[in-house]
């Protein structure tokens, strides 16, 4: 568990983080969105004592940060970036194999980790460990920028813009990985973006910034549908609410008895993949994956406000 | 194949044609007398038809041959020139003759630079890989040693000086070499730790880099006067400093002086080196806990390499060209041999003291300049943030 208390950063007497004060469950997703300037990548680095607080705390597990040398403590958090910034001069395993050799690991330990992480990231081990950075595409030497950050199996994670760097496409598809690869190795992970979608699709909660203060800390719905501030409902955008809205909920959660013809419905997508697909097709119903099926009549009643009212 | 015109082959050929149009080597009754310039059918027994040899050849490079047809062609052109100007000494010096000296002149020296142009042209034509570069140098080393030991150019007058201070020379090749890279390397110890420091403290960097800026700009006459009454009185009046080689002339000046005249590129390219290494590598670098030292030892400094390595280049070249100044203040090396040849109107002597500089500041630059790509291939992806 991460406990964040009264945290503040202060630079030549303006505050970049002023009295953050959240706490991220064990095994959850945290986002920290923001404007940029709203202190979310301060906030970040303090927990890894990149920028040390001038006051506060971060009690890891109830530990206090601040006890031992920094250098210590990053070896047992993962950090990936934006840019990936891996090493361009070592191969692929040595890249990820970073922070086991800082540990100490011997050799043999930390070649089957490297293998068995280019495997989890879909990257066949006896292709891609010995390539340089330089020539892999944006989309694998981001995913070895994670590898690296996971390679010691750390219970935290922290990323800043992982995915910044990357085209919408391929964008997508690492949010799911990264999601799916979150849920299986249960890892604490408190990621930064300025994407509103972003921190939708991953995060289990979102925490808004807004001039170095905390505005805002909770579930995704809760952010939608009831922002604390006029400033959190601009960051949402009006425009996109309800979409996000649907995007939270599966398909098979709201997969009603009947009959709809046409092409079926993953049973994963969300109900916003559900939206446009009727859109798109003309249909008033799409049969689900696994039985049932989604009339559009149910999508408008979800995204409704008497629906969340209801809730 | 078509034939077509090759410029720089053009250029070549109107260097080396003018080249045997003039005098081959220059007869002189003694080392000091200004001589009687031979051409090439006037100074060898065989010459008009080595004349006539090496024109085919240098008009044939104007034409469009394949660059390996070229560069064996300009190598034996090269071999002949040279072997010309040996055959020449022994055949114009009259036997038991010691004080006659045949010096090259200028169409030699023609010729040397149209041959040597076509061999670097046809070289850089072809795209060698890296490794034949290696051995290509290593092979044109080793050539001109042999032709050197073959006697071949015993007569030549350069040698004939040679012979005379054989001892001394190699004296002087030792302080030459001491000179050049004990400046480089004493400039490694302190640049290094120097530009590392001022990459970590942004404030030191205007004053350092402006005081070494200054210091690269006074001439080295300049600096030695300013020296030479410093260390004169360090040496006479603090115990033990003369004991420990401090001295107002001699090796020591010139080993601070080219010293000095290093720091600024060492510092400064180590600086560009370390800031050219990507951001976001070092911020990641430090967020999975690197400690400074291996920040330094594992990231940045193996990124910098190239550029290190590009500065201990030019120091090292510049080096071996500057301390030719320190025969000045009598503190040996090749200079030695210039200025007592300056002193006594002997060309040949200077000749003696600047001809190996010259091989010596190529050799060492062509052979870092090769370690420089093979570092720049290790480390190929200097990236933009």
């Amino acid at each position: 568990m991460i406990e964040i208390r009264a945290l503040t950063k202060i630079y030549d007497g303006t505050p970049a983080v002023e009295d953050v004060t959240l706490t991220v469950e064990p095994g959850q997703i945290a986002a920290l969105v923001g404007t940029s300037g709203s202190g979310k990548t301060t906030l970040l680095r303090m927990i890894n004592r990149l920028v040390e607080p001038t006051s506060g705390q971060v009690l890891i597990d109830g530990r206090d940060t601040r006890e031992g040398p920094a250098h210590l403590l990053r070896r047992r958090i993962g950090y990936a970036i934006q840019g990936h910034g891996l090493f361009p001069h070592r191969t692929v395993a040595q890249n990820i194999g970073t922070v086991p050799r800082l540990l100490g690991w011997p050799a043999e330990k930390i070649r089957d980790r490297v293998d068995e992480l280019l495997t989890l990231f879909q990257m066949e081990p006896d292709a891609f460990r010995d390539r340089m950075p330089f020539d892999l595409s944006g989309g694998q030497q981001q995913r070895v920028g994670v590898a690296r950050a996971l390679a010691a199996k750390p219970d935290l994670l922290l990323m800043d813009e992982p995915f910044g760097a990357l085209d919408p496409v391929i964008r997508a598809k690492a949010q799911a990985d990264l999601r799916d690869i979150q849920r299986r190795l249960g890892t604490t992970l408190i990621l930064v973006t300025h994407d509103m979608e972003e921190a939708v699709t991953l995060g289990d909660r979102i925490a808004v910034m807004d001039k170095g203060r905390l505005v805002q800390y909770a579930p995704p719905s809760e952010i939608l549908t009831a922002p604390a501030t006029p400033f959190v409902r601009d960051l949402i955008g009006l425009d996109q609410r309800p979409f996000h809205l649907l995007s939270l909920t599966p398909a098979f959660a709201l997969a009603a008895e009947g009959h709809a013809a046409g092409p079926v419905l993953p049973r994963d997508a969300s109900l916003r993949d559900a939206l446009a697909e009727c859109l798109w097709s003309g249909r008033d119903a799409l049969p689900v994956e696994g039985g049932g099926v989604i009339t559009l009549a149910a999508l408008r009643a979800q995204a409704a406000p008497a629906a969340r009212a209801a809730e | 194949m078509s034939l077509r015109l090759d410029r720089p082959g053009l250029l070549f050929a109107a260097v080396g044609l003018a080249g045997l149009a003039l005098p081959l080597v220059q007869f002189k009754a003694n080392r000091i007398v200004p001589g009687e310039g031979l051409s090439l059918p006037a100074a060898l027994p065989m010459g008009l038809l080595m004349l006539l040899g090496l024109g085919a050849v240098l008009l044939a490079g104007c034409l469009r041959w394949s660059s390996a047809l070229r560069l064996a062609a300009a190598a034996a052109g090269l071999a002949a020139v040279l072997l010309a100007l040996g055959g020449a000494a022994t055949s114009l010096t009259p036997p038991d003759d010691t004080l006659a000296r045949v010096a090259p002149a200028t169409g030699f020296w023609l010729l040397l630079l149209a041959f040597a142009l076509m061999l670097t042209d046809a070289l850089t034509r072809l795209r060698p890989a890296l490794w034949l570069r290696v051995v290509l140098l290593v092979v044109a080393v080793t050539a001109l040693a042999a032709l050197l030991g073959s006697g071949l150019l015993d007569g030549v007058s350069v040698m004939r000086e040679y012979a005379a201070r054989q001892d001394m020379f190699l004296r002087e090749a030792q302080a030459h070499l001491v000179l050049a890279f004990g400046s480089l390397g004493l400039a490694l110890l302190v640049g290094l730790p120097l530009g590392v420091a001022l990459y970590q403290a942004r404030a030191l960097r205007g004053p350092v880099l402006s005081v070494l800026n200054i210091l690269q700009t006074i001439p080295s006459l300049a600096l030695f006067g300013v020296m030479i009454p410093i260390f004169g009185w360090i040496a006479a009046n603090v115990p033990g400093a003369a004991q420990a080689g401090v001295a107002g002339i001699g090796l020591f000046p010139a080993l601070v002086a080219l010293f000095l005249y290093s720091l600024l590129p060492v510092v400064s390219n180590t600086l560009t080196g370390l800031a050219g290494v990507n951001p976001a590598t070092r911020e990641a670098a430090i967020g999975l806990g690197l400690t400074r030292v291996q920040l330094l030892g594992w990231v940045l400094v193996p990124l910098a390499l190239p550029v290190l390595l590009a500065a201990v280049r030019i120091v090292l070249v510049q080096n071996i060209g500057l301390a030719v100044i320190a025969g000045l203040i009598g503190g040996g090396g090749f200079g030695t041999f210039v200025f007592q040849g300056l002193n006594q109107t002997a060309m040949d002597l200077v000749l003696l003291g600047a001809l190996p500089t010259i091989a010596l500041a190529l050799v060492a630059g062509i052979a870092l300049d090769l370690a420089a790509e093979a570092a720049n291939r290790r480390a190929p992806a200097r990236q933009g943030a």
